[in-house]
C-alpha cells in the first residue's frame, strides 16, 4: 500500500535516478525536513538540544563521515576521535586567531584541515588492510591526543589544558558561547549535517562512490578495471576525515564549548562512532542516522525511564542501562547483521506488499 | 527520524514532574565508572546531611529539601546532560565534583544565573569573585593545596628545599594541570627542582610513571589523582618501596577506598585535607539515629566517617549555611538562585557555629566576600596509620602561600576575563 511506484511515472533520467525515486518516500522526506527546520526550532528548549539533539546531529555528522570510510571504501578506521580532535583544535586555533572570520567558515576550514590530516594517516591503508589497518588507524588516535596534550601551542598555553569557545555570533545571533539560544545552535548543526548528508549522498552514488565500493568490493579486481587504489583509497580518507573534522568542531564549539582532548576525544570516542556505523548500517546515509540515534537516544531514553519515571538509584540505572544498551546491540546484529538500514528497507519491502502480500 | 520523534513524546510525558515548594539541590554524582570510589561516599554524605535535616529540623527554615541526583560518570557529556535535566527544576546550587564539568558548566551558570560551589576543586581563579560571580570554591582551592604540600615539605626539610627534588604526578587533564603552575612558581622561590609525569585517564597503568620515579630518586613525589588512579599509585609506590612520609597527594587522593587496597605499604602515605575525618562528631549520632537507623542513608551507612563522605557532608552544611543566610537577608523561606548566589556571597562560617552544628572543628573558618570567593585557603596534613586503619591529622590548619597565589589568581582570572570581555564586579 505504502511505497508503491504504481503510477509514479518518471520521464527524465534525472527523476529516475533522484535520491528519493518514490513518491511517497520522498514527501516523507520533505515532511521529515520541513519539521527539522520549521517546527523543531520553536519548541526546543535547553534540555532537548543539550541532551538529545546536538549530540544526535553532531554524531551523524560523524557517523557519515566514517560510513564512507568503513562503510563505502572499506577502510576500517579507529582514530575518528582523534580525527575529531583535530577538527575541534583547528577550529579552536582559527577561532582565536583569526576572530573576525565567520565561524562557519572556520567549520568548514576545520574539516579541510582535518582532512588533510586524514590523508597523511591513510598513506599507510595503500600498503596494509583489514585488521592491520585498523592497528594503524589506532596509532592516529594516540598520537592525536597525544600531541594536542603535549604541545601547548594548540591550546594557546592555558593553564588547565583544556580549550574553550569564545563567544561566535552567526548574523548577529552567538552560536557559541553560553548566551546561544538553543535554537540557534542546533540551526547551526542542523544545516551542518543536512548539507553534509546531501553531498555525502551524491558523492556516494557518483564515480567517486563507485570506485570506492570497487575498491572494498576486491581492490584487486578494481585496478584492474581501471580504479587507481591511491586516489580511491586517500579520497576516501580525506572526504571522510573532512565530516569528521566539521563533526568535531561542531562538538567542541557548538555542543560543549569546552574540552579537554583525552576525556572528549578519547579511544572511547572512536568506538562509539564505529558502533553507530555498524549498528545503522554499513554502507548507507541513512544508516548513519539510525546508528547516531540509537545510541546517543537509547541512554538517555533508558535514564529518564529508570531514573525519572521509576525513581531507581542512579547507579543501578547507569549499570543496568550498560546492560540493556549491550544487549540490544546484540540482539540488533544477530536479527539483522545489516543494521539498521537493512530494517528499515525490509520494512519499506513489506509495507510496499500490505496488506495482501502474495 | 521516526525514533526521534516517539522518544520526544515520550520523554515530554516523563519529563513533566510536579513542582513543589522546597529547596533543590541537584546533586550531579558518579556511583559508576572508574571514579566510583571517591564519588559514590562524596554523594552519600551530600544527600545525607539534607536528609537529616529535613528529618530533624523539617528542612532549611521551614523549607524542606529535595536533593535530586544524576549520574554523571566523570564524563562531561554527561554532566552537561544532568545539569540541564536539573535546573529547570528550581536548582539553587550546583556541586559536581568534577574540574572537568566544572569547566564545561561556569559560562552556562554565568548565563543561567545559578551558583555553583566547586569546594576544593575545579577553576582555581574562580577565587576571584570580583571576575567569576556565580562560581565559588571556598574553602580552598588546588593551588591552596600545592602550597601546603610544599610548606609542608619545607617543614620536613627544616625550612629549606634547594637543590631538592620534587615530582608531580598528575592525572593527565585540568585537574592534574591545575597545581603546574604554582609549583613551579614556587620552585623559584624555594628553589627546588620539578619534573612533571601525567598519567592517562583514568590510571590503572602506571608502571613505567614508577620506573622513572624510580630512576630519578626524587625527595618527594606529589600526586594529583582520582579514583583509581589513586590505589594505583599507591601501590606502585609500595612496590619501589619509595618512602611513604616523602609521598603527598592533593585532597582528592587521600581517602580510605585508595589506601586500604595496598594494605601495609600503604603506612605513612600523607595527603592535605580540609575536613575532620572519622565520627568523633556529635553530628554523627544525629546521622546514624535520623538518617542511617531509619533506613533513610543515600549508602548503606558503611561509609560514615570517611574522608569524601565527610567532605560530601561538609559541602551540603555549607550550602545549608548559605541558603539560611539567604533565608535572613531577604526574610523569605523560599529563596530562588540568585539570593542563594548573595547568600554564599554573605556566609560566615565561623567555629562558634560549627560547633552548634555539631560538628566542632569541622573544617576551617568560611568567610567568604563579593572579591574573595576562595574563603581562608587552609588545610591539613593527614596521615595514613596502616595498623589502625585511620587517617591521623598531623598538622594543625596551615595556610597557604597567599603572596605567590593570589598573583597568580589575579592573573589567571584577568586572562578569563579579557577573553570573555566581564567588567569587575565589587566596585
Amino acid at each position: 500500500m505504502f511505497y508503491r511506484e504504481a503510477g509514479d511515472f518518471k520521464t527524465s533520467y534525472a527523476e529516475d535516478s533522484q535520491t528519493f525515486p518514490i513518491k511517497f518516500d520522498r514527501y516523507r522526506y520533505y515532511v521529515v525536513l520541513l519539521i527539522a527546520f520549521a517546527v523543531v526550532p520553536f519548541i526546543i528548549n535547553d534540555y532537548w538540544v543539550n541532551a538529545v539533539f546536538l549530540p544526535f546531529l553532531i554524531y551523524a555528522i560523524a557517523a557519515i563521515g566514517l560510513n564512507i570510510l568503513t562503510g563505502y571504501c572499506g577502510q576500517v578506521s579507529l582514530g575518528t576521535g582523534g580525527f575529531m580532535a583535530v577538527g575541534a583544535y583547528a577550529c579552536y586555533k582559527l577561532m582565536t586567531s583569526f576572530p573576525e572570520v565567520s565561524i562557519l567558515i572556520h567549520v568548514i576550514l576545520a574539516g579541510g584541515i582535518t582532512a588533510a590530516v586524514g590523508v597523511v594517516f591513510g598513506l599507510p591503508s595503500l600498503r596494509i588492510k583489514g585488521f592491520y589497518l585498523a592497528v594503524a588507524t589506532l596509532a592516529a588516535q594516540f598520537f592525536l591526543v597525544w600531541i594536542f596534550n603535549r604541545v601547548p601551542w594548540f591550546y594557546n598555553y592555558s593553564a588547565s589544558g583544556q580549550i574553550s569557545a569564545p563567544e561566535r555570533t552567526v548574523l548577529g545571533v552567538s552560536v557559541t558561547g553560553a548566551e546561544t539560544a538553543p535554537w540557534a545552535a542546533y540551526m547551526v548543526c542542523l544545516v551542518f549535517l543536512t548539507l553534509s548528508a546531501i553531498l555525502a549522498r551524491n558523492l556516494t552514488r557518483g564515480m567517486a562512490g563507485r570506485k570506492w565500493m570497487a575498491i572494498r568490493d576486491m581492490d584487486i579486481a578494481a585496478e584492474i578495471i581501471g580504479v587507481d587504489p591511491l586516489k580511491a583509497k586517500l579520497s576516501a580518507f580525506a572526504v571522510s576525515s573532512f565530516f569528521i573534522g566539521i563533526a568535531g568542531a561542531l562538538f567542541f564549539a557548538v555542543y560543549l564549548g569546552a574540552v579537554e582532548v583525552g576525556e572528549a576525544f578519547g579511544i572511547t570516542k572512536s568506538f562509539l562512532v564505529l558502533f553507530m556505523v555498524i549498528i545503522g548500517g554499513l554502507g548507507s546515509i541513512f544508516g548513519s542516522f539510525a546508528g547516531a540515534a540509537f545510541l546517543v537516544l537509547l541512554p538517555v531514553l533508558l535514564k529518564n525511564l529508570l531514573v525519572g519515571g521509576l525513581g531507581w538509584p542512579t547507579d543501578l540505572a547507569a549499570h543496568l542501562e550498560f546492560v540493556i544498551v549491550g544487549a540490544l546491540i546484540i540482539a540488533f546484529l544477530v536479527a539483522e547483521p545489516h543494521g539498521l538500514a537493512q530494517l528499515w528497507r525490509v520494512a519499506k519491502e513489506k509495507l510496499r506488499l500490505w496488506p495482501f502480500p502474495h | 527520524m521516526k525514533l526521534k520523534l516517539v522518544t520526544l513524546v515520550l520523554g515530554a510525558v516523563m519529563a513533566g514532574a510536579p513542582a513543589m515548594a522546597e529547596l533543590v539541590f541537584p546533586s550531579l554524582s558518579y556511583r559508576t565508572g572508574p571514579f566510583a570510589a571517591g564519588g559514590t561516599p562524596f554523594a552519600d554524605g551530600y544527600a545525607d546531611y539534607f536528609t537529616l535535616l529535613n528529618e530533624r529540623d523539617g528542612g532549611i527554615g521551614g523549607e524542606m529539601t529535595r536533593v535530586p541526583e544524576c549520574e554523571t560518570a566523570y564524563n562531561t557529556e554527561k554532566g552537561v546532560e544532568c545539569y540541564e535535566a536539573t535546573k529547570g527544576d528550581g536548582a539553587l546550587i550546583y556541586q559536581p565534583l568534577s574540574t572537568g564539568i566544572t569547566y564545561q558548566l561556569i559560562p552556562k551558570v554565568t548565563a543561567d544565573g545559578i551558583p555553583m560551589h566547586t569546594m576544593g576543586y575545579g577553576r582555581t581563579s574562580a577565587a576571584n569573585g570580583k571576575i567569576f560571580e556565580w562560581v565559588f570554591n571556598y574553602p580552598g582551592n588546588y593551588w591552596d593545596s600545592a602550597s601546603i604540600m610544599v610548606k609542608h615539605a619545607l617543614d620536613m626539610e627544616g625550612g629549606d628545599l634547594s637543590g631538592k627534588n620534587i615530582v608531580l604526578l598528575y592525572h593527565n587533564s585540568a585537574y592534574g594541570k591545575e597545581p603546574i603552575r604554582t609549583l613551579e612558581e614556587l620552585s623559584k622561590k624555594h628553589g627546588y627542582g620539578l619534573t612533571l609525569i601525567p598519567v592517562d585517564s583514568p590510571g590503572q597503568e602506571q608502571k613505567s610513571q614508577w620506573l622513572q620515579i624510580r630512576r630519578e630518586k626524587p625527595d618527594y613525589v606529589f600526586f594529583w589523582g582520582w579514583g583509581v588512579m589513586n590505589q594505583v599509585a599507591i601501590q606502585e609506590a609500595g612496590n619501589i618501596r619509595f618512602p611513604m612520609d616523602h609521598f603527598i597527594g592533593v585532597w582528592w587522593s587521600g581517602s580510605e577506598p585508595d589506601v586500604l587496597p595496598a594494605g601495609d605499604a600503604a603506612d605513612g602515605y600523607k595527603s592535605t585535607n580540609f575536613t575532620g575525618t572519622g565520627t568523633d562528631y556529635p553530628i554523627f549520632d544525629d546521622i546514624q539515629k535520623y538518617v542511617v537507623d531509619a533506613g533513610k542513608a543515600a549508602g548503606d551507612g558503611s561509609s560514615l566517617g570517611q574522608v569524601q563522605y565527610n567532605r560530601g557532608m561538609y559541602a551540603a552544611m555549607l550550602a545549608a549555611e548559605a541558603a539560611l543566610k539567604a533565608q535572613e537577608m531577604y526574610g523569605v523561606t523560599e529563596i530562588n538562585a540568585a539570593q542563594m548566589r548573595d547568600g554564599m556571597e554573605a556566609l560566615d562560617v565561623t567555629a562558634a557555629r560549627m560547633a552548634e552544628l555539631g560538628m566542632p572543628g569541622f573544617g576551617p573558618e568560611v568567610h567568604v566576600s563579593c572579591e574573595n570567593h576562595g574563603g581562608p585557603g587552609q588545610g591539613l596534613i593527614q596521615q595514613w596509620n596502616a595498623t589502625d586503619k585511620k587517617w591521623v591529622a598531623i598538622t594543625d590548619y596551615i595556610e597557604s602561600d597567599r603572596d605567590v597565589i593570589d598573583a597568580l589568581i589575579v592573573e589567571d582570572s584577568a586572562a578569563y576575563a579579557k577573553e570573555n570581555n566581564i567588567e569587575e564586579r565589587c566596585k
